[in-house]
């Protein structure tokens, strides 16, 4: 197989892979996040609603931008052990 | 002021339209036309029923009382749903593979197929949703009394009751008409998915207008909103972090767990690359319907009266500023909101009740020999259509009989505690293999059981079930056992204390019972399955929708039927469905007579097996494949009977061939031998007749002519008697009938008598023997008297066919490994090459030197007797003359005279 970054397929299912971690991370960095809250003392003021929205809405960008990739056909994706045919 | 009236005939008309939709979506469901019906924006869109009356109206409540706390109601899900690719993808691809009807299913299928634990987690549901339907219904008809508070007189609790009443009748109507018009095989119910997707969309126009309204309106824009917040009692607000993380913690399970919720995402998905879509629309959808809770709630709190409820602010907002279109909008938002929710889950719950009580047992009261279709179909539609009334009534008669003045928020967050019991189960089933069916009925029970203790009687306040000393004391004064501190830790906030016990002892017991003892076998079955589902399985190509499911089951009929009956079988449905072409549609009666078809060539297993992978997508499951081998067994074994008796033939009629050549060969030989046999007897027969006859006719013929004649005839009699003697010798030694006389005897002996025998025989010409007695003296054991018969024989011969100058005949002996050879070597010319074989075959006669020769069987005799004899006779190529070689073996040589 080559190694030649500049190999067109060869980019292709590593991106993927990529995109299939990054999907697996997303939630993980959402929750720490949104937990941290808890580490705050006093009220809720307004900068700490602007601060859960903004998270919110980023989240929610990072996976509008994943689900392209990982909702191609199956026949494009690379496999995985754990993903089977 | 909107009129009441106007209200009503707007939320008929509204309703009317619900069902137009669904309607339309059942029709072109039905004809297979199923396109944007199964995209992904239908898909989230149906997810929005998460976000239900409680979202509508008690999230702004919630805000109102307790600040940001109500968005962790959301944030769960969000989570949950962008993290897809940990939970929900397993999900939907086992919901695919298995051919899950629901959350009951796949618990009970995961764990053996276990019925009992079907009728739990069903019952668990239905009593866990029973508060939340009677919420729905609760905000129903709190929205309607907003608007009925122009009426002159006011709307007493009966009003409300009656108002509840109506609303679960038409739910009822609704779902039962959409939700039971036929049995999906796939439990899909396309014109209900169409009808909540509507809704959906209203529900957020909804909340955004007043949204809108609210910040441009109302106040003067967002960075006014933000000074008002600070300024408002929302902002003091402490944060509390047990409540924060364990919201979010319970909001995301029961988004998993709750029966509706698992209908539209696992059960009504049709493509499994829909959940990348919902993995960001989803939350999208629940960011801005979250997005003007917070400034609806501040404004509402400066803006309304004090005594005002907060969870109708949507309503009383607008209407507070005479936005009378807004307000109307908003009630729809809100009808939406609550209806999209309950017909959802009574379908949900229906399904569960039909499939896992009722079903069972009906069949176990019926006995044996349930056939397929018609009654048992006819029975579960019916007990589901009783089901969905009863479910609405149980939820009528928890809305009547509650404390009405509890916050929507807090039963909505114990009808989530109850259902999430069934977590720890549901994970461990599609990620454990060691789960097991005792351990997941252990963790249900006792969660069950703690949530009913610490939240659900309680929440009644004081009742018959739970009385006040007992809430605070514990039962009988056990202090801990007290339903909201047990085990004596006080202090916990009650929802925090009822989730966290619940969930340990649930998860706790769930692991000891898993472990405690082994799975039995359907259990590990289906736990490999559902464990390893994505080794066993590929998305589903169900995407192209009814056209493809039909080719490909007709390339598949072609492979078993053969092309011209499957084209026959598909062209005749077609047809008979009225359609033209060649394919028909892919009707649950034309899969029934497919697979009819089918059975007669491949046997009932595998036709079901197969046409279940096309239909369903589905991967065989192990029932069928058991199935299926028991066939090809019995398949196998019929076909090795067949070869192995197929074997017996070839090899009788192999035998019978040998048998036939050899006899036809036995049958030549014999008619030669009679006809050389006839030729043998008819020469001295002759010459005896001729010269009797010249005797008997002639009576002047001389006494010396006389004595002469008689002397041929009585020579030709003796030949004629040898050559019949010799005959039966060589049949009695050929049949193996001959006598042998064994003894020890010396060859010395024997070759002494057979010269001296053949020295008184005057035929032939006299012979010079050289033997050589001293080598001669070797010890047999055989019988003498034939071997002498062979040596006279040989020597006879000499006699007659050598044709030296003066006839020598050597004899010499030897021995060699254990075998004796004797040669008879004459002086003569010996016999050529091509007569050497020939000379031992029967009435074979070279030429003779001297008179009338004998029969010819004089070397067949001897080859015989030699066989009998343990020996061999042959010819000796290359000695000059004529050479013998007699062997024997010896009985032992005797010393000094071996080689």
């Amino acid at each position: 197989m080559s190694r030649n970054p500049s190999d067109f397929p060869a980019r292709d299912p590593h991106r993927l892979r990529r995109a299939m971690d990054a999907a697996r991370l997303l939630p993980i960095v959402g929750a720490f996040l949104f937990l941290l809250p808890l580490l705050w003392a006093g009220g809720m003021t307004s900068s700490g609603i602007i601060y859960i929205f903004g998270i919110w809405i980023v989240l929610i960008g990072i996976a509008g931008l994943l689900s392209r990739p990982l909702s191609k056909p199956p026949a494009d994706r690379p496999l995985r052990p754990d993903e089977g045919r | 002021m909107v009129p009441f009236n106007l209200l009503v005939f707007v939320s008929i008309s509204y309703v009317i339209l619900l069902f137009l939709v669904a309607f339309a979506a059942e029709k072109r469901a039905e004809k297979g036309q199923l396109g944007w019906l199964r995209s992904p924006l239908i898909y989230t869109l149906s997810l929005s029923i998460y976000t239900t009356a409680w979202t509508f109206y008690g999230a702004v409540g919630y805000a109102a009382r307790s600040g940001l706390e109500f968005v962790t109601i959301y944030l769960g899900p969000t989570l949950v749903v962008v993290g897809w690719w940990w939970i929900l993808r397993k999900l939907v691809r086992i919901g695919r593979t298995q051919r899950i009807t629901s959350i009951a299913d796949l618990i009970s299928s995961r764990y053996g197929k276990s019925n009992a634990l079907g009728v739990i987690v069903t019952i668990m549901a239905v009593i866990g949703a029973t508060p939340y339907i009677a919420l729905q219904l609760q905000s129903v008809t709190l929205s309607y009394a907003v608007f009925a508070s122009d009426r002159p007189d006011d709307w007493a609790t009966s009003d409300l009751n009656s108002t509840a009443l109506w609303v679960a009748a038409g739910l009822a109507l609704f779902t039962i008409l959409f939700g039971t018009r036929n049995l999906d095989a796939n439990e899909r119910h396309h014109g209900v998915v169409t009808a909540i997707a509507l809704e959906a969309v209203v529900k957020l126009a909804a909340l955004l207008a007043v949204g809108a309204f609210v910040v441009w309106g109302i106040a003067g824009g967002p960075a006014d909103i933000l000074n008002r917040i600070d300024a408002s009692p929302v902002s003091q607000w402490q944060m509390k972090g047990d409540r924060w993380f364990t919201l979010i913690f319970l909001s995301g399970v029961a988004f998993i767990t709750l029966p509706r919720m698992f209908q539209v995402l696992v059960v009504e998905n049709s493509d499994e690359r829909h959940l990348a879509t919902a993995s960001w629309a989803f939350p999208l959808y629940v960011f801005l319907m979250s997005l003007f809770v917070v400034p609806i709630a501040v404004v509402g709190l400066s803006a309304l009266p004090a005594d005002a409820n907060p969870d109708l602010f949507v309503l009383t907002l607008p209407l507070a500023y005479d936005a009378e279109n807004i307000a109307m909008l908003s009630f729809l938002g809100g009808f939406s909101s609550a209806t999209s929710m309950v017909i959802v889950a009574a379908i949900a719950l229906s399904t569960m009740v039909s499939n896992h009580i009722v079903m069972p047992i009906w069949l176990s009261l019926r006995g044996g020999g349930v056939t397929r279709s018609g009654d048992v179909r006819g029975v579960v539609l019916m007990s589901r259509r009783i089901s969905i009334g009863a479910i609405l009534a149980l939820g009528y008669l928890y809305f009547r009989f509650s404390v009405g003045g509890e916050a929507l928020a807090a039963i909505g967050l114990i009808s989530f505690t109850g259902v999430a019991q069934v977590f720890p189960a549901l994970m461990g089933a599609i990620f454990w293999r060691g789960a097991t069916r005792n351990g997941a009925a252990a963790g249900l029970i006792i969660g069950f059981s703690v949530w009913v203790y610490t939240m659900f009687i309680p929440s009644f306040g004081e009742s018959a079930l739970m009385s006040a000393s007992t809430l605070a004391l514990g039962p009988w004064g056990i202090g801990w056992l007290r339903p909201q501190a047990l085990f004596g830790i006080v202090g916990m906030d009650p929802l925090v204390h009822a989730v966290f016990w619940s969930m340990t002892l649930n998860t706790g017991a769930f692991i000891i019972g898993s472990l405690a003892r082994f799975p039995g076998p359907l259990e590990r079955l289906q736990g490999a399955q559902f464990v390893n589902v994505f080794e066993h399985s590929g998305a589903a190509r169900g995407w192209l929708g009814g056209a493809a499911e039909a080719e490909d089951l007709l390339v598949m009929a072609q492979r078993i039927l053969g092309p011209a009956a499957a084209l026959a079988l598909f062209q005749a449905d077609s047809q008979a469905q009225g359609r033209e072409g060649f394919l028909p549609d892919v009707t649950p009666d034309f899969i029934e007579k497919l697979e009819r078809e089918l059975t007669g060539s491949v046997g009932a297993a595998t036709a079901h097996a197969m046409l279940g992978q096309i239909i369903g997508g589905a991967s065989v499951s192990v029932h069928d494949l058991m199935a299926v081998a028991d066939e090809t067994a019995q398949m196998l074994e019929y076909s090795s009977q067949l070869e192995a008796r197929t074997n017996e033939l070839a090899r009788t009629a192999r035998q019978l061939r040998d048998a036939n050549k050899k006899l036809t060969q036995l049958s030549v030989q014999k008619d030669a031998f009679l006809s050389q046999i006839s030729h043998e007897l008819r020469t001295p027969m002759t010459s005896i007749r001729a010269f009797s006859e010249i005797l008997m006719e002639d009576p002047k013929t001389s006494a010396a002519d006389r004595q002469k004649y008689s002397g041929i005839i009585h020579d030709e009699t003796i030949r004629l008697t040898r050559l019949l003697d010799d005959l039966l010798d060589l049949s009695v030694l050929e049949n193996g009938q001959v006598v042998l006389s064994n003894q020890k005897t010396n060859l010395r002996d024997v070759l002494s008598n057979a010269v001296a025998a053949t020295a008184s025989i005057t035929t032939g010409r006299d012979i010079q023997i050289h033997r050589d007695k001293g080598r001669e003296n070797i010890s047999l054991t055989t019988d003498p008297d034939r071997l002498r018969q062979v040596f006279i024989n040989l020597l006879v011969n000499a006699r007659k066919y050598c044709d030296g100058a003066r006839p020598e005949l050597r004899i010499s002996t030897r021995i060699r490994g254990g075998v004796a050879q004797i040669d008879f070597v004459d002086n003569g010319a010996g016999i050529p090459e091509k007569n050497q074989d020939l000379i031992f075959e029967k009435f074979s006669r070279l030429a003779d030197q001297t008179g009338p020769g004998g029969a010819g069987l004089g070397l067949a005799i001897c080859r015989e007797i030699m066989l009998r004899l343990g020996g061999k006779i042959s010819y000796l190529p290359g000695q000059g003359g004529a050479a013998f070689r007699v062997t024997m073996p010896t009985a032992g040589a005797a010393p000094g005279v071996a080689e």
